[in-house]
């Protein structure tokens, strides 16, 4: 019992990381109708990037940990933001009315351009940060197994808590996110009532981006190291987070997140380590096969 | 921004336009250099590593910072420049009646020759290895192009994990080989049985699925294959991989040195030459085999539904068309060429390991496809020239090398998305033919 909920609480907070990065496939999807197959390594670029800002405001010799996790937060946010921007005006919007298949193969390539990006531009090797935040609680003792709570964990989920109410209250009720609600209805529609179809889908990858990069912070502070390939995988499961939620639905992205995180962790814990990738990318097979729709999407209806 | 600037030119006569582009030229490169500034601020202009105690230390490159902001600025002029020159996008350039007549002789004649040439590479090449090794690199990726254009450009479906199949037939041969001493050749068609059955394992549950999905799939489904290969390590030895494969033999007969050896037998000098000569003539054997077979299957009923489905799956349907056989028989024969070509890596390299079947490598095949414009034999042949070919300049500089694979494709879908060199037509038609306009099909939809 006590192992489980240990395990339980590791999972949630794994959970929380890919809810955040599931939650800009979701939209992107849900607005333009493609995979954004590069997220994944925006979410590691945003995590390099709390490296190096943390390590320049340490070496500053700044010492209130809050203040340097806030700067490092906002820093992170603005820049990975501006590359998810940049992404999207790059790869993507060249390619709005291209042929099906187009945007998913720009995006591939996109994929790559990161990846090779950060592993020129920073090295390939590993980067360990030594624990930023530590200390936690001991919950509760049983059969001298401790359930323990670390700060971490607990600044993780907060903060996923705290942006994710941000975020729906930006989507139900400013400008912004009534006009991304209807680019997700019909574009041209929306462009007829004023609505400027650009700015919005630029916004719903800079939203996306910003969020991506928290987890990337998250991850960093989690597990204390950030390396140039660590966005596939996690896109990967991220986007079967997304799809096991429903793709297209925001609490179903953070509701697949957190299902996927307790899966992985669940899985590790009691059958294999090795095999918890496998056991993440069978269930994104098994649930398209029995349920395409997730568990909270709307089903799609075929048109001619 | 650009639609303004680009819908200027054409309407005014082209140099007079130039004077006021200038200002509009400038600002732009300007903000360009400043988001390049941002973006590449931290990335580029700090430098991170592990230090000797294992902590991480950093130093500045602000020089290398400067030259890349400098860059984009120059670059964002000279692409501004460029389309401004070449006019709006869409603009058809006539060619005169004479040049269009000499293209289609050329297109016409670039087959036999290309082939010709395939045919008689060992015997101008003999003495230099590279070419050779570099040829049969480029006859097999020209043989997974053709086998994933059954799948992808044949029925428009879109396959991410394309080097499942791959290495299913590598393993399957390697395996084989080493535990039981099958011979190649028994192996051979074995390999492209068990990859054309893990092709219908992996079809049955995408059948319903559609475009994006199931590409996402295919991916997950490879990435599976991979985590298994490295973690089974009492059947495929892990990431140590496979190692001591046989070679191929010739009816029996090794390519040896020794009194067994082929060349004994002929009564020449034996030379390891010979058997690279014999790998690239069963390689382009096999390329030309998978190249057969497609073009005698598009002509079949089989290929025909191939086709249709990738033009409309509903309509597909309302025929009577079985979209469950036509999509399974396309996942299958495109599997199989694959496991064909695994085979074929597994007897050249003499050892196999997971590192060789990575995502990288569908993306690859996946591009050669796009890049030879989806469903045209020969321009996936020229594809994987191009690429291959443009892969070994950049040897050497290994690292950058996927980095302008990303950037290639990024550009190509931009500039042709429809690949560079062929179109897609339909085999059958009705009077006339004529290439289908990209917003009249949904790819790999239903």
């Amino acid at each position: 019992m006590d192992y489980f909920a240990q395990q339980l609480i590791n999972g949630l907070v794994l959970g929380s990381i890919y809810g955040l990065i599931a939650i800009g496939y979701t939209m992107v999807y849900g607005i333009v109708g493609m995979i954004n197959f590069a997220h994944g390594d925006i979410f590691m670029i945003g995590g390099f990037i709390a490296l190096i800002t943390f390590l320049i405001l340490v070496s500053l010799g700044l010492t209130m940990v809050p203040v340097i996790l806030l700067i490092v937060l906002l820093v992170a946010m603005a820049i990975t933001a501006l590359y998810g921007w940049t992404v999207e005006r790059i790869a993507y919007r060249p390619l709005r009315h291209s042929f099906r298949l187009a945007p998913m193969l720009s995006a591939i390539g996109m994929s790559f351009v990161l990846v090779n990006y950060s592993q020129i531009a920073q090295g390939a090797r590993v980067k360990p940060v030594p624990p930023i935040i530590t200390g936690g609680y001991s919950l509760f003792e049983q059969d001298g197994f401790v359930v323990r709570l670390s700060n971490v964990q607990i600044i993780v989920v907060i903060t996923t808590i705290v942006l994710l109410a941000i975020f729906t209250w930006l989507v139900a009720r400013t400008r912004l996110g009534r006009d991304m609600r209807a680019c997700e209805q019909d574009q041209t529609m929306a462009a007829l009532l004023g609505v400027d179809v650009d700015r919005t889908i630029s916004m719903t990858f800079v939203i996306g981006a910003a969020l991506a990069a928290v987890a990337g912070m998250m991850y960093l502070l989690y597990y204390g190291l950030v390396d140039f390939y660590m966005g596939f995988v996690a896109g990967i499961k991220a986007f079967t987070a997304a799809v096991l939620g429903g793709i297209g639905s925001l609490p179903g992205a953070m509701l697949g997140g957190l299902l996927i995180g307790l899966i992985e962790t669940l899985w590790s814990a009691y059958f294999s380590v090795e095999y918890k990738d496998v056991a993440a990318f069978s269930i994104l097979i098994i649930v398209l096969i029995f349920r395409p729709t997730g568990l909270l999407g709307r089903p799609e209806v075929e048109k001619v | 921004m650009t639609a303004a600037g680009v819908t200027s030119t054409a309407s005014e006569p082209r140099l007079a336009s130039r004077g006021p582009g200038i200002a509009f030229i400038l600002k732009k490169a300007l903000i360009s250099a400043l988001v390049a500034l941002v973006l590449f601020s931290l990335m580029i202009g700090i430098r991170t590593e592990a230090g000797p105690t294992g902590q991480l230390i950093y130093w500045t490159r602000f020089g290398d910072l400067a030259a890349m902001v400098a860059a984009v600025f120059g670059g964002s002029i000279a692409i501004e420049l460029l389309r401004q020159w070449w006019g709006p996008v869409g603009t058809v350039r006539v060619v005169p009646k004479r040049v269009q007549g000499v293209m289609a002789l050329a297109g016409r004649a670039i087959a036999p020759l290309l082939l010709i040439f395939a045919l008689l590479v060992p015997v101008i090449f003999y003495d230099q290895r590279y070419i050779l090794d570099l040829g049969i690199l480029v006859l097999t990726y020209v043989m997974l192009g053709w086998g994933l254009n059954v799948v992808v450009g044949l029925a428009g479906l879109l396959d991410l994990g394309y080097v499942a199949f791959y290495a299913v037939g590598a393993y399957s041969y390697a395996l084989l080989a080493t535990n039981f001493g099958l011979s190649f050749w028994v192996c051979l068609p074995l390999a492209g049985i068990l990859a054309s059955f893990w092709g219908v394992l992996l079809g049955f549950p995408v059948l319903r699925l559609r475009g994006d999905y199931l590409a996402i799939v295919t991916l997950a489904f490879g990435e599976i294959i991979r985590l298994v290969i490295i973690n089974w390590q009492s059947l495929t030895g892990g990431p140590n991989g496979v190692s001591g494969i046989p070679r191929p033999t010739l009816f029996g007969i090794p390519l040896a040195p020794g009194p067994n050896g082929l060349a004994a037998k002929l009564g020449i000098e034996f030379s390891p030459t010979h058997r690279i000569v014999f790998l690239f003539y069963v390689i382009l054997a096999l390329a030309l085999l998978t190249n057969w077979v497609t073009i005698r299957l598009r002509r079949l009923p089989i290929g025909r539904a191939w086709e249709a489905l990738r033009e409309d799956e509903v309509a597909c349907r309302a025929l009577g068309i079985n979209t469950t056989t036509t999509k399974l028989t396309a996942f299958a024969t495109g599997a199989m060429f694959g496991g064909l070509a695994g085979a074929f890596f597994a007897t050249r390299q003499g050892f196999i390991s997971p590192e060789s079947f990575t995502f990288q490598e569908s993306a690859l095949v996946l591009a050669i496809v796009v890049l030879g414009g989806m469903g045209s034999q020969l321009g996936i042949a020229l594809a994987a020239l191009t690429m291959i070919g443009g892969f070994e300049l950049f040897r050497g500089l290994e690292e950058f090398r996927m980095l302008v694979f990303g950037i290639a494709m990024v550009l190509l879908m931009i500039w042709r998305p429809r690949g560079l060199i062929g179109h897609r037509v339909p085999t059958v038609f009705l009077r006339h033919s004529r290439a289908i306009s990209s917003d009249l099909v949904k790819e790999g939809h239903g």
